[in-house]
């Protein structure tokens, strides 16, 4: 744990306790009014979110693919590895600031934090069990947990499900927050030095020229930096382009057949590149993926739901480019209307990668929190 | 958590799904007979040249998309009709590079002419790239026309206007006191009436024009001149369609006989007409204006359609981005095309009646 405490000094930003007011330039967390917070279950959430033995091999955690010491992923991993370095399609999401989103997963199959956490411990390539039974074993028997889960939710035996294992989760996830960055106090605060200048000019940039602001949604009281919504980028999808019609195709008789849509875009490449239409079907989700918060950003690299840009800078250069990589390739068929080659200046660029660093959050230390009543 | 919200969600999601990929397959089905069949029906891309090898993006990206998605369509459709106003101002350029990336639909493709094709060089080129102006086909037991009916009077379209350019600029706009109705015109009506004698009264006929075949709003064209004359030639048979671009909105009407069905441009959207009344409106009362469109977000507010024919009426699937997708279906029960969704003015959302 001491490593730990030197990360947090530097920018851990774990607020731990119950958040009464939540970080500067973020709003009130939205609490599910069947799971509310209580200080015991945000901490049997964090244990859970750590123990190794909820996985086939003992050797993943949720921990694993969301480190807090790397922003809650698993920078510089380009695709999440679980058991046995098993590698799955897809880049780890942060936790943090997901106590906000509407939808889980790139492709937002999940439609909140507590559904979540039921997936990845069955799914072959993360934690690789054949179902939840060895993890009820585990907490039912164990006598931290016993203890724990009879001081949460006053059950004990039988009676603890994995309702109780996942409404803990989540709990401990809604403290995971990211806010009170020099951004925002440069924007909320009224901190007028609180950003380099290269980093104000960046944000003109955000909201001007660059666009980004369409999508990763700065608001006048708060920042959450997404819309929630799915979009084509042409990444991904610009490696399929030719297959489109028969991997949608298959994919959907193979739905239709009642293939299990999370194995299925986790373990095969190609088919994971169908993004949101995997969920919905809808033309207008192929190749579309969620867009994420921007909060500490420059802490998780690679980008992308695949992890294929490895710097800041080459993400700018796909928007700039119109979505692609490189100027000459061809731009999908299904490409968000927004997207679109920008112009910018080569100043402008780095600028707008010199405002991403910003939105990375203060160190925890300072931010003593009440318990929420 | 309640265990039941993720089955919850994905069952949301497959109620979704039913309005695009899938669906093609539940409609064959529900009017399974042996004549049903499918076609795509894609418009008003309006592909518009800024300079040299430039064109608008966001017109082309709209045209493209369309086009890429009926690649995706299970069973394919029996073929495609691109319902007019490819080109922006009818040049050349414009014209073969709407062509270029129609091109890459696959399997026969029926063209109609639009205004904007037409008044720059009176469909000239067009003809050359993609045939006749008016022509008949059948298929599958339903005779199909296609139609030019936004011609003018010969006075404006010969003797007005000193160049090709300002011809096609003032039919270009909107609202324009220099601007002309369109007609199908005598010409054209002598044809069809030879054409339709050779058709079985009990025949569906199915009739593909750019402008609607009835008086909507003058003021944008939304109207064809010799309308009445048109569908009096039409009111012999028992089951007409008349399917329409040029408006860029969903509007659907019955007159008699003949159902009314538009389409929606891949270029961007027009708003309903009776929120800029100036003149005369007959637009339906039963038609649903369209959801406001959200210009936040590029392509909303435009699309394409899917439409079936079953026993010869026609339902249109609409493929909206961005939007809650609708279909215009034929209702035998009221004997014309409804809403099967937001035909009840208690089921309408909100935006629909706010511009």
């Amino acid at each position: 744990m001491k490593y730990c405490i030197f990360v947090l000094c530097l920018s851990a930003a774990v607020f731990s306790s119950l958040a009464a007011a939540e970080p500067l330039g973020l709003p009130t967390v939205p609490i599910p009014a069947d799971n509310p917070q209580t200080a015991e279950k945000i901490r049997l959430g964090e244990r859970l979110f750590n123990d190794l033995r909820f996985s086939s091999t003992g050797t993943v955690s949720c921990a694993t693919c969301h480190d807090h010491t790397k922003g809650f992923t698993d920078s510089p991993l380009t695709t999440s590895e679980g058991i046995k370095k098993l590698t799955g399609t897809r880049n780890a999401p942060t936790v943090l600031n997901a106590a906000y989103l509407k939808s889980l997963f790139w492709d937002g199959r999940s439609p909140s934090l507590e559904d979540q956490a039921l997936h990845p411990f069955l799914n072959p390539v993360e934690m690789g069990l054949p179902n939840h039974e060895p993890i009820l074993k585990i907490v039912r028997s164990d006598p931290a947990y016993v203890k724990a889960f009879s001081a949460v939710f006053g059950k004990s035996g039988g009676e603890v499900t994995m309702k109780e294992v996942t409404q803990a989760i989540a709990s401990f996830e809604r403290t995971v927050l990211s806010g009170d960055s020099p951004f925002d106090h440069w924007y909320f605060g009224g901190d007028k030095d609180a950003m380099s200048p290269a980093a104000q000019r960046g944000f003109q940039v955000f909201v001007g020229q660059g666009r980004c602001v369409s999508c990763h949604v700065v608001e006048q009281n708060q920042a959450l930096f997404t819309d929630n919504r799915f979009h084509n980028i042409g990444v991904g999808i610009n490696r399929i382009q030719a297959d489109v019609a028969r991997l949608a195709g298959e994919f959907l008789k193979a739905k239709a057949a009642g293939v299990d849509v999370d194995q299925a875009v986790l373990t095969d490449k190609k088919t994971s590149e169908l993004g949101r239409f995997a969920v919905t079907g809808q033309f207008d989700d192929l190749g579309a993926f969620k867009t994420p918060t921007l909060r500490d950003i420059a802490r998780t690299a690679p980008y992308m739901h695949d992890g294929s840009l490895k710097s800041l800078a080459e993400v700018v250069d796909h928007y700039n480019n119109g979505g692609v990589g490189n100027p000459k390739e061809k731009v999908n068929d299904f490409l968000s209307g927004g997207i679109r080659p920008l112009n910018l200046s080569t100043e402008q660029k780095a600028d707008l990668v010199v405002f991403m660093t910003a939105l990375t959050s203060q160190p925890a230390a300072d931010q003593k929190r009440s318990p929420r009543p | 958590m309640n265990p039941l919200s993720r089955r919850d969600f994905l069952k949301g999601a497959g109620a979704l799904a039913t309005a695009s990929v899938l669906p093609v397959n539940l409609i064959e089905l529900a009017f399974a007979g042996s004549e049903s069949f499918s076609f795509a029906y894609i418009s008003d891309s309006h592909i518009q040249q800024i300079r040299g090898t430039e064109f608008v993006r966001n017109w082309d990206r709209g045209l493209m998309r369309a086009v890429a998605e009926t690649h995706l369509l299970e069973p394919k459709p029996d073929f495609i009709v691109f319902g007019g106003d490819l080109a922006q101002l009818g040049s050349k350029p414009e014209l073969d590079h709407g062509a270029e990336i129609l091109s890459a639909l696959r399997g026969k493709v029926h063209y109609v002419m639009g205004e904007h094709d037409y008044y720059l060089d009176l469909g000239e080129y067009w003809q050359k790239l993609f045939g006749p102006h008016f022509y008949s086909f059948d298929h599958k037991g339903v005779h199909f026309v296609v139609l030019n009916s936004i011609l003018t009077y010969d006075d404006w379209t010969y003797h007005r206007w000193p160049t090709p350019e300002q011809r096609m600029q003032e039919m270009a706009g909107l609202d324009n006191p220099n601007g002309s109705p369109f007609m199908v015109g005598e010409k054209q009506r002598a044809w069809l009436e030879k054409d339709l004698a050779a058709v079985s009264r009990e025949t569906p006929v199915v009739v593909f024009s750019h402008s609607p075949l009835q008086k909507i709003f003058r003021g944008w064209n939304f109207w064809t001149e010799d309308a009445d004359e048109v569908q009096a030639l039409l009111k012999p048979f028992a089951k007409v369609t008349v399917l329409y671009g040029h408006v860029h909105q969903i509007q659907y009407h019955q007159i008699g006989n003949i159902s009314f069905n538009s389409a929606m441009a891949t270029a961007w959207p027009w708003p309903y007409p009776t929120a800029y009344r100036q003149g005369e409106v007959y637009l339906p009362k039963l038609t649903v204006p369209m959801n406001r469109a959200d210009p936040f977000h590029e392509r909303d507010g435009t699309g394409w359609q899917l439409v079936n024919l079953a026993s010869g009426n026609v339902d249109v699937q609409y493929t909206l981005y961005d939007n809650r997708r609708r279909s215009v279906v034929f209702s035998p029960k009221t004997g014309g095309p409804e809403d099967s969704q937001y035909q009840d003015p208690a089921r309408r959302i909100p935006p629909q009646t706010h511009y």
